[in-house]
Formats: C-alpha cells, sequence, structure tokens
C-alpha cells in the first residue's frame, strides 16, 4: 500500500507526464520529501524557500484540505489520496476581474487558463 | 406571508427547510443529526448574489463611489451579473457586463432582460481576452465604476448582517454551517457572525473541483486568493468533484424535491460528510448549508439527465459553481 497523489497537468513535467504517482510517509512533508526523491524538483514548486505550502497550491487529503489538517505536518495513511491543485477563484471571470483590477501582480496576458466556457 | 414595498424590499428572509429523507439516520437513543437547507433561490433575481449586489451596489452610493446615473462595469456572466443587472435598474444604473461571447444563451438572454448591456470578447481568448476587453474598457472609461465583489468587504457584510442572523433566529441549535468557496464573501461573513454567537460552531467550505480542463494550464506562480479569505474564519474546507456535485444535485430533487445548481449539490456533499462524522461521533448536530441557485440556467447542460459519466463530460471544462 501507498498514498496515491494526484498530480496536475502544470506539474507533469517532473512525473514524466503521469497524472498519478505513489508515495510514502506519515506526513505530508515525509510525502513530499520522497516524491522529490523520485521526481527532482517537484518540493521546490509545492513549497517556498520559507519551508511553507505555496500561497497559490492546494493540497487535498482525501478531498480535505492540508491547511486545517495540520498543513505540512498533516497525518497520512496507507491508502489515503492526495490531490494536488492550483488555486483558481471561483468561477474564471472572477478570476479575469481580480486580474483586470490587480493587473500588474496578475498579469493576463500570459497563457494562464482554458476556460473557453465559463459560468463565472 | 409579508408584503413589501419594491423587489429590493424582498431581499433574503429566505426559507430554512430540513431535509428529513437526505439526514443520515442514527441508531436508537442516538443523539439526531439533522440537515437544514437555506433556500437562496427564493431571493429576487433567484441566487444568492442577490444580497452581496445590493450590498455593494447600496455601501457604493453611501460612500459617494457611485452616484445617480453612473455606469457600472463588470467581467462577470455569472449570477452576481444577473443580480447586479436587477439592482442597477432598480436603483438607476447602467450595467456593463463583459463576458466571452461563447456563454450560454439563457445568460445573455437574462442580462439582456434585465437591461444590461453586453460587450463580448472573442470565444479563442477566453476570460483572459474578457479580463483585457475589460481593461481597456475600464481606460477609456474611468468614470465606470467596479464593484469588484472578490475584494469588496460589502459582499461579506451582506452576509454577516443578513445570512447569519437569519440562520441563528431559525436554527438556534446550529452546529455546522456549509457554503461554497467562490468568493468566499458567504463563509466569511456568516461565518464570521456565527462564531461570535455560536460557541463551537464550524464553519466548512466546500469548493469546487473542476475538470481537467480547467486547471489545465494554470500556472501555479499566477494563482489567486480573493482579498476576502480569511482562512482562520474556516474549520474545513472540502474539495468536491464535479461526479459528486451532480450525483448530490440528483439527490436533492429525487429525494428532497429541491431542484438546484451544481454548486448546492457540492456543498450538500460536504455537509453529508459531516454530517455521517458526527453520527460515528454519537454527536448531535445540526448542519445547515446553503441552497446558492435553482437549477434552471443549467439544464442546458445536460447534466441533469443521462449517466453520471455523461453529466461528467458534459461538464468537462465547465465552471459550474
Amino acid at each position: 500500500m501507498a498514498i496515491e497523489v494526484r498530480v496536475p497537468t502544470i506539474l507533469r513535467s517532473y512525473t514524466g507526464g503521469a497524472k498519478t504517482v505513489e508515495g510514502a510517509g506519515s506526513t505530508l512533508i515525509e510525502l513530499i520529501d520522497d516524491l522529490d526523491t523520485k521526481h527532482n524538483g517537484l518540493k521546490g514548486r509545492l513549497i517556498t524557500p520559507e519551508g511553507n505550502l505555496h500561497r497559490f497550491v492546494n493540497i487535498y487529503v482525501n478531498d480535505e484540505d492540508v491547511r486545517f489538517l495540520g498543513a505540512l505536518e498533516a497525518k497520512l495513511s496507507d491508502g489515503d489520496s492526495l490531490t494536488i491543485l492550483p488555486a483558481v477563484a471561483g468561477g474564471a471571470l472572477g478570476f479575469a476581474a481580480a486580474a483586470a483590477l490587480l493587473g500588474s501582480r496578475y498579469p493576463s496576458n500570459r497563457p494562464a487558463a482554458a476556460l473557453n466556457r465559463s459560468e463565472g | 406571508m409579508a408584503r413589501f414595498e419594491s423587489l429590493l424590499d424582498a431581499l433574503g428572509g429566505t426559507p430554512l427547510v430540513g431535509l428529513p429523507r437526505l439526514s443520515p439516520a442514527v441508531p436508537d437513543g442516538a443523539p439526531p443529526v439533522r440537515l437544514w437547507a437555506k433556500l437562496e433561490d427564493h431571493n429576487p433575481t433567484g441566487s444568492i448574489k442577490d444580497r452581496p449586489a445590493f450590498f455593494m451596489v447600496r455601501e457604493a452610493e453611501e460612500s459617494g463611489h457611485l452616484r445617480p446615473g453612473d455606469t457600472i462595469l463588470e467581467p462577470t456572466s455569472g449570477n452576481t451579473g444577473i443580480s447586479l443587472a436587477m439592482v442597477a435598474k432598480l436603483r438607476g444604473y447602467r450595467l456593463v457586463c463583459v463576458m466571452p461571447e461563447n456563454v450560454s444563451a439563457e445568460r445573455v438572454q437574462l442580462l439582456r432582460m434585465y437591461g444590461a448591456e453586453i460587450i463580448f470578447s472573442p470565444a479563442a481568448g477566453g476570460s483572459n481576452q474578457a479580463v483585457a476587453t475589460a481593461k481597456q474598457i475600464a481606460t477609456e472609461h474611468p468614470d465606470w465604476k467596479m464593484l469588484f465583489q472578490y475584494g469588496n468587504p460589502a459582499n461579506a457584510r451582506a452576509h454577516y448582517e443578513t445570512t447569519g442572523p437569519e440562520l441563528l433566529h431559525d436554527l438556534p441549535t446550529i452546529t455546522h454551517f456549509v457554503a461554497g468557496l467562490g468568493t468566499t464573501g458567504t463563509l466569511m461573513g456568516t461565518g464570521r457572525f456565527l462564531k461570535e454567537k455560536v460557541e463551537g460552531i464550524q464553519i466548512v467550505a466546500a469548493e469546487p473541483r473542476y475538470g481537467e480542463l480547467v486547471y489545465g494550464l494554470r500556472n501555479i506562480d499566477e494563482g489567486y486568493v480573493p482579498e476576502l479569505y480569511d482562512a482562520s474564519v474556516l474549520d474545513r474546507r472540502f474539495s468536491v468533484g464535479t461526479r459528486d456535485a451532480v450525483l448530490r444535485t440528483r439527490q436533492l430533487v429525487e429525494v428532497e424535491g429541491i431542484f438546484a445548481g451544481f454548486s448546492s449539490g457540492a456543498i450538500l456533499h460536504a455537509a453529508l460528510a459531516v454530517a455521517h462524522e458526527a453520527v460515528k461521533a454519537g454527536k448531535r448536530a445540526d448542519v445547515a448549508f446553503v441552497i446558492c441557485d435553482g437549477g434552471w440556467k443549467y439544464l442546458s447542460t445536460g447534466a441533469y439527465g443521462g449517466t453520471l459519466n455523461d453529466a461528467e463530460d458534459a461538464l468537462e471544462g465547465q465552471l459550474w459553481a
């Protein structure tokens, strides 16, 4: 048994294109360290140099946000399922509205989102 | 029941209904665990967004940010746009919505009926193009006003002053409040109010997890967390996938007769999770959650019929909450 980790498209360059990978660890940080040995560089995309979870990364254990389960110290068990996702505001155009107002901080002219149909 | 001077006066005061069939069974002698739905589709334009739309406009009027005859610019095609269009019409403002040209026909028709003007951005550019268009328009019209629901404190205040007190009045025994996490306004406002009044209450967020297409090329370094968001108000945060949201949305109508949009299904999924935990722990629970809107605007997705796989396919790439 191991912990299944679902990897978002944007990070699959670290996993050889794999959508899901497996790792081991009794806490989230142990799991991330384990993943980093097999998928070098992944840790740096999830954790800041100061050692915190990146602000725009959300990680869920069995669909629950780890930030409310102890963050990097969240306890894990074999058979758990982990999902990594980029933070997205509710509604594409909500994101758009934010970007429009905060344009200098959140450049909108980069090829960021594939949100061609919107219910925002 | 009640009469009001105008539609805007009929805002809020929505019913809280029990869900006797969807509430989990408890063993004999164990304390009850009950689910309660707050029917926000009973608001004037049929969604919870009427509350923040009205509060944002009223506060902008009071602060002098909005003056009679002003134009409001809002890049949205969703419920907030529809609510703002109604409020703008009744308060005498012009509303200009910017949206990609491929949004659903229902939304375009609704916004136009309410009197909003629509500026389309090319479909191929998606929301990024809508942003660019909105920015362009804003520079050309510096006198046009954006209300910016993601960072506008009046959004959360609407729920602090109305949704929260209504819930406490109707359900003084409330133990959990569950709502969707978009602008975060509902959870921040209602959550803050209830935390001040109800000891030990759990504030639970249900966050939609869309199909992979939506996250596809989203760069982690340019993510976005709404300015209103304060994690300390929340106790739990669940990510709910499309399949679970659709399943629960169908259960709402099949089992309890509540015809709701998919975001409400996602919220029910999280509400059931905490309800089942309470049953396991043998604790009493009164779990109140939000029905954000009715299902009407989403019928054309086709996701109310067919198999769950069909529904998942139909919603792939769509922001269904």
